[in-house]
């Protein structure tokens, strides 16, 4: 465990060199030729989950760095979805960025940046190469909310989101401070180790401590009461980086909550349950409430993430009963399977707002979406998919997401609250989706009962044609066939917590 | 028997993909091609429904035609289906209606036909599918993905209000069936870790959790039936529906909710039903004899059609809580019969609609005079309506007024009052649409059905009077797998 074992973080590796490189060669190439550095970062994300896929077959749980990392089956499945996700933002994000002049290589090289943050984070093992990768993500995203510098709202939206993500930051790392100094390391299993044989300074110290290792990942995750800045931040960024933001980010802050809760913090289950399960029913709430009134699409997307982290929480925090593994490996794959349906579902969204924006009109607002299904059959066809699946109505994807967290929700027991509070909190939870359901529903309302204000034909590339619909298609096709998806999941759980 | 053929997937996968293959290749330049192919489609997709009916052996009790395959591994679902007595009529049924549905929006339907038909026919195979679950989630699937198809067509193809109904429609019947999703997760767990639909009839519970579950399913299954008091989407959809889709909603939508009282409530959850089968009752015959009066003062045809479909459907459901054969046998026989008489109903509305664009009672009179062909269709559906001897309508409500007589004297008393409010509600609208002196210069200007109109009226005139005239086929199918109903219903659950 003390060797520095390389070769097991070669998919970090990788990507940030290929950053680097990307970088210098498109100083020298001119405007025109940025075809290449945009070939170039593809072929980085498709070696990235290659490498991640090849290791994913391995299927074996390496320590790195003298134990500061580690590469197991759960890391590589989330950094394959992560690395792959990155790859169709960027082609998503084609067109519009060429049209707003954000078309440049620091574009590319962000995201990437973004990704290797994201990387790390799943793929944390102490305290510290967490807040490294929180904080090499957090930075690049910064920087590309900022990127369109003449607008004011994207301006407003990057100061919001670099003080309140600074806030969420400053309370992960004074989380990490206390739990460092009661349990005196920073390497997880080893603090899990002591806190389970009662090698603790002080537990009041860790308790403390989790509340604000939880409210970080809360600020991260975007759970009522920390949600302040995600609807802001969604609506001002500029389409492609709101996109990116919604995805890898979202399976790196699964993982790091798996890592410190799970890994890390487990003898402490019956402190954490019943704080994420209040953040959970208000996400439900909040989000879902909120979202009914939204008319900007971005918003209104914005407001149904917090309600869909929300029901993700639902899992998180029913697996651990007694520290039973069998059902956290149940559990959180459930949530596991959720975050990456979810940025699979997320992206073909942003996806079509990104196919119908064009030079100086952004289709944001709901009403832009008016008669899509006259203009264009086919998209409206993928949107109504991916509304469905956001809204958990089956054949899709999403609807699977949702069983299985209520299977996970029923089935624990719930060490901490009691049988019939798992019933009651499924009963919320399929409440408000029926909310959700709603405002999805007046999405495919205005593509379909609707007519078009808006006749001009819709143009993309032919990349970003091709991808868009294999993203519909693959949320239709994981809703008919979502077995090998789930097993993948409960699989790679299994093994990592076994392991 | 042994079948060679996987025909209840055919039947499944037959009309689904006729859809899917209009909704990618179809275009609206050439609507006739569409046509066509949905036509074709659909009588394919009848078709494969044959061998159910000739290969179907009555007296056995058990599923038929099983096929079964690991569907999800991790959740222990099958991809299994089959039928038995209580579901092969309506997978017929469905298919049925679907060949008719067709017909009948051949000239009508001008926009987006491509959408229209494909909606049709995935909705078809997707019915089907609930028929034919043998798995509780693949029927969860199945049940839930028919509200997508039926929110577009109400939506698109409706009338004027149409998107309030559309969302009425959808929200209504996904609360209830939300809460049965809890339900069947519970009784995965209660199961030891399964969905098998026949396993979960021996899954022993005591009083309160069958109460639960009984309750979470009535949410499910009673907005979809709809019973009284949670029925009040039904005639806002009916109205602003397109004709076919009124006629699908009638004739096999609201059949999906009374299926799945015979399918789980009854025998998953008998102790509960019993316990609260004078709720059922109760809510029942307020549907029978409150929603009936309802009907009687509408003044649109659509809506009027629709209380009496909420009427009839109380019925239903008072045959399955009384809890004797004859009781169930007679609710199953009025659910087929109902789905060739509303449908029916609709069709005849939909054929005066597309000459009128009204569906204003007080528009029309003297409809006789000038198209007389209709007018003898008309009434042959009305008095069905009202379940009149000789057609099929009369033998679903005399088996079910037996059954309940037998259970209860003065309910079976009460059910009976139906027989003159539908006469009532169903002959007196006839009169004052159909006859009389012609009211005014539009109906004046009306010509009788053509040859499409006539066929499709024809098709099911034929049913309603073979099913009146001679039920024996159908109540032949079904008796063996209701008295194997019966005795699980009869069986007591809670563990001694």
């Amino acid at each position: 465990m003390n060797d520095m074992n390389l070769f097991a973080a070669a998919p970090e590796i990788a990507l940030a060199s290929a950053a680097m490189l990307i970088l210098l060669v498109d100083c020298f190439i001119g405007e025109a030729r940025r075809n290449v550095t945009y070939a170039m970062s593809l072929a980085a994300l498709v070696v990235v989950a290659a490498i991640c896929g090849v290791f994913l077959s391995q299927d074996a749980v390496v320590y790195a760095f003298g134990g500061l990392y580690v590469t197991d089956p759960m890391a590589n499945v989330l950094k394959m979805f992560a690395a792959l996700s990155t790859g169709l933002v960027l082609v998503y994000a084609q067109g519009y960025a060429r049209d707003r002049g954000l078309w440049h290589g620091e574009f590319f090289v962000l995201a990437l940046l973004a990704l290797a943050g994201v990387m790390v984070m799943i793929s944390a093992n102490s305290l510290l190469t967490v807040y490294l990768g929180l904080e090499l993500q957090a930075l690049a995203l910064y920087a590309l909310v900022a990127v369109r510098r003449d607008d004011a709202r994207a301006t407003e939206a990057a100061m919001k989101y670099f003080v309140l993500g600074a806030l969420a930051s400053g309370f992960l790392l004074y989380g990490m401070s206390m739990l460092y100094g009661a349990a005196g390391t920073l390497d997880l299993n080893e603090l899990a180790r002591n806190i389970a044989t009662g090698r603790v300074a002080s537990r009041a110290a860790l308790v403390l401590g989790t509340v604000f290792i939880v409210a970080g990942l809360a600020f991260k995750l975007g759970a009522v009461p920390f949600h302040m800045w995600l609807p802001d931040v969604y609506q001002g960024a500029p389409t492609p980086v709101t996109l990116l933001i919604g995805t890898a980010p979202k399976l790196a802050v699964f993982a790091i909550a798996f890592r410190l809760l799970v890994e890390g913090l487990l003898p402490l289950a019956v402190d954490w349950q019943p704080m994420l399960a209040l953040l959970a029913v208000a996400s439900l709430a909040v989000g879902n409430l909120t979202a009914i009134a939204q008319t900007n699409l971005k918003r209104m997307l914005a407001y149904s993430t917090i309600g869909q982290m929300g029901f993700m929480l639902l899992a998180m925090f029913s697996g651990v009963v007694g520290g039973n593994t069998m059902s956290a490996a149940n559990a959180w794959s459930a949530a596991m399977f959720y975050v990456i349906t979810y940025a699979i579902t997320t992206l073909g969204t942003f996806g079509i707002i990104l196919l119908l924006a064009r030079q100086g009109f952004e289709a944001e607002e709901i009403s832009d979406l008016r008669g899509l299904n006259r203009r264009s059959p086919w998209y409206a066809f993928v949107m109504l998919i991916l509304m469905f699946s956001l809204a958990g109505v089956p054949p899709t994807v999403g609807f699977y997401a949702k069983l299985v967290v209520l299977q996970a929700l029923l089935g624990s027991g719930m060490g901490a609250l009691g049988g019939s509070a798992a019933i009651w909190l499924a009963v919320i939870a399929v409440l408000f989706s029926l909310v959700a359901a709603y405002y999805y529903l007046r999405v495919v309302k205005v593509m379909y009962f609707e007519e078009p204000s808006d006749t001009r034909p819709i143009v993309a590339t032919p990349d970003m044609r091709v991808a868009l619909s294999v993203n519909g298609a693959f949320v239709l096709i994981l809703g008919i066939v979502p077995q090998y998806l789930l097993a993948l999941c409960a699989q790679a759980m299994q093994r990592t917590l076994g392991g | 028997m042994q079948n060679t053929l996987p025909w209840l997937s055919l039947a499944i996968w037959t009309p689904i993909l006729f859809g899917l293959l209009i909704l990618g290749a179809g275009r609206d330049r050439n609507p006739g091609v569409v046509r066509a192919v949905a036509l074709a489609g659909s009588l394919a997709g009848l078709l494969v429904t044959l061998p159910l009916y000739l290969g179907f052996d009555p007296a056995q009790a058990e599923m038929q035609f099983l096929e079964k395959g690991i569907w999800i591994e991790r959740l222990n679902a099958y991809y299994h289906l089959g039928v038995d007595g209580l579901s092969v009529w309506f997978v017929i049924l469905t298919a049925f209606i679907t060949v008719i549905v067709v017909l009948a929006g051949w000239e009508v339907i001008t926009s987006r036909v491509a959408q229209y038909y494909a909606a049709f026919l995935i909705l078809s195979g997707l019915m089907v599918g609930v028929f034919s679950a043998v798995d509780g989630l693949l029927f969860y699937i199945f049940f839930e993905a028919t509200l997508i198809p039926m929110y577009i067509i109400i939506g698109v193809w409706g009338g004027p209000n149409r998107v309030y109904a559309a969302f009425k429609f959808f929200l209504y019947t996904l609360a209830g069936s939300l809460l049965m999703l809890i339900a069947l997760v519970y009784l995965y767990y209660a199961a030891g870790g399964s969905f098998d639909l026949l396993g979960w009839r021996y899954v022993q519970l005591p009083l309160v959790p069958q109460i639960l579950l009984f309750l979470a399913f009535f949410a499910a299954f009673s907005v979809k039936v709809p019973m009284w008091p949670v029925h009040t989407w039904l005639p806002d959809a009916h109205v602003e529906a397109p004709t076919g889709g009124s006629v699908v909603l009638a004739a096999i939508m609201l059949k999906l909710g009374a299926y799945g009282f015979l399918r789980f409530s009854l025998p998953i959850t008998p102790d509960a039903a019993h316990e609260l089968a004078w709720l059922i009752i109760a809510l029942s015959l307020v549907a029978v004899v409150y929603v009936g009066f309802v009907a009687l003062v509408q003044t649109d045809m659509k809506k009027l059609v629709a209380y009496s479909s909420i009427a009839h459907m109380g019925f239903v459901t008072l045959g399955f809580f009384v809890f004797n054969q004859i009781g169930v046998e007679g609710a199953i026989v009025q659910m087929i019969s109902h789905g060739f008489i509303s449908g029916a109903m609709f069709l005849c509305i939909g054929v005066m609609y597309d000459r009128m664009h009204s569906r204003n009672i007080a528009d029309y009179g003297g409809v006789v005079n000038t198209m007389p062909r209709f007018a003898a269709f008309m009434m042959l559906f009305a008095m069905a309506n009202c379940g009149l001897p000789g057609t099929s309508g009369f033998v679903g409500e005399f088996y079910v007024i037996l059954g309940a007589v037998k259970y209860n004297f003065w309910i079976g008393m009460i059910a009976a009052t139906t027989l003159s409010l539908g006469a009532a509600y169903s002959l007196w609208m006839y009169k004052r649409v159909i006859f009389g002196d012609i009211g005014n210069r539009h109906v004046a200007e009306l010509h009788d059905i053509g040859g499409r109109e006539f066929l499709f009226l024809a098709l099911l005139a034929a049913a309603v009077l073979w099913m009146g005239v001679y039920p024996k086929p159908f109540t032949d199918l079904m008796g063996a797998s209701v008295a194997d109903l019966l005795q699980h219903v009869g069986q007591s659950k809670i563990p001694q």
